[in-house]
């Protein structure tokens, strides 16, 4: 089993680049007064950040993505989350083989 | 307190179809990094070290002989600088967490992960053995299919073939359907969906991540605060 260094030196700064990342949420919410307007705003982040990652691949991806990211939203309502992702990833394979 | 065994099970479940869609991932990055000049080992060193899934694609695509650790760290960051917001979002949701926990929680925090426990503090409290079931299932799985790739070469090819990579889009709709709050929530998602989509037009690389983040964060500050008003208002008619 071999080792770089090069390698490792590279690992390691994606290791503590991830890891500041990760536990700069804990510092930056000791900032955030509760009751104030930036404690208001991140509620918004699940639904920014969720909307943010999928949109390239529903809006911009092509019209098989579009419409079955539609059909996920619509079983999504009436299904367990299971039923409703094997929904949608059955959709987007019928759809890519149909309209491409 | 919830029973500690039952609520390990129930985060393994929901992190089941995530752990499922991430298989074919996992093992073309492990045979790519080596197709790059990894060894198995070097992969399996940095699925541990750092499993953060859409870095590594990132990087293992920039790999070159030496290593540029330099490039590399500051791609890591471009791509990761997100966790600062939802670290700060599922910071507030970690009251049920020992003190020394929390820091670990937030290490595993991956996308699924952080999505999972914020849908999930929305109808009971986040339980670090519910966490735990979801990450280490993740985690294990991660490292298993990373290093199953580099040792075996080219398993899978193309997972978009068979949708996987599609999965990953139907988890956070049917999540995204948990966070809905009426016209608030519309005003915010289309923020967030026109600032991802203008920058990923615009500029290459996940910068399109962050302009979406920001943008719904910034409407939110607008919307809430005039609701803030509306209920002051409503206090006082009492």
């Amino acid at each position: 089993m071999e080792f770089d260094t090069a390698t490792l030196l590279a690992i390691a700064a994606m290791s503590v680049v991830t890891a500041t990342t990760r536990l700069s949420g804990l510092w930056f919410a000791k900032l955030v007064r509760p009751q104030s307007r930036i404690a208001a705003a991140l509620q918004a982040v699940p639904s920014a950040v969720l909307m943010s990652v999928i949109a390239p691949a529903v809006f911009l991806q092509g019209p098989a993505e579009a419409l079955a990211a539609g059909i996920t939203l619509l079983l999504a309502f009436r299904l367990p989350m299971m039923a409703a992702v094997v929904g949608g990833v059955a959709a987007v394979v019928a759809l890519r083989y149909l309209i491409g | 307190m919830p029973d500690e065994q039952s609520e390990v099970r129930l985060g393994l479940t929901a992190i089941l179809p995530a752990a499922v869609a991430v298989i074919p991932f996992g093992l073309l990055l492990g045979a790519r990094a080596v197709e790059q000049g990894l060894s198995v080992g070097e992969v399996a060193l940095m699925s541990v070290l750092v499993f953060a899934g859409s870095a590594q694609f990132v990087v293992i695509d920039i790999w070159s002989e030496p290593a540029p650790w330099l490039i590399i760290g500051v791609t890591t960051l471009m791509v990761n600088i997100r966790h600062v917001l939802m670290g700060a979002s599922l910071a507030g949701k970690l009251g049920a967490f020992p003190a020394l926990a929390k820091p670990v929680a937030m290490l595993f925090m991956v996308d699924e992960v952080w999505a999972m426990a914020e849908r999930r503090a929305l109808d009971r409290t986040l339980t670090p053995a519910y966490y735990a079931g979801m990450f280490g299932l993740l985690y294990a799985n991660w490292i298993t299919w990373t290093v199953t790739g580099a040792w075996f070469g080219r398993l899978v090819s193309d997972p978009y073939a068979f949708g996987f990579d599609f999965a990953f889009t139907a988890i956070f709709i049917t999540l995204l359907t948990g966070f809905w709050r009426g016209r608030q929530t519309a005003l915010i998602l289309a923020a967030s969906s026109a600032a991802a989509v203008a920058a990923k037009l615009a500029v290459e690389g996940p910068w399109y991540i962050m302009a979406g983040a920001l943008a719904g964060v910034l409407v939110a500050t607008v919307v809430s605060t005039s609701e803030a008003a509306d209920r002051v208002e409503a206090d006082d008619g009492i």
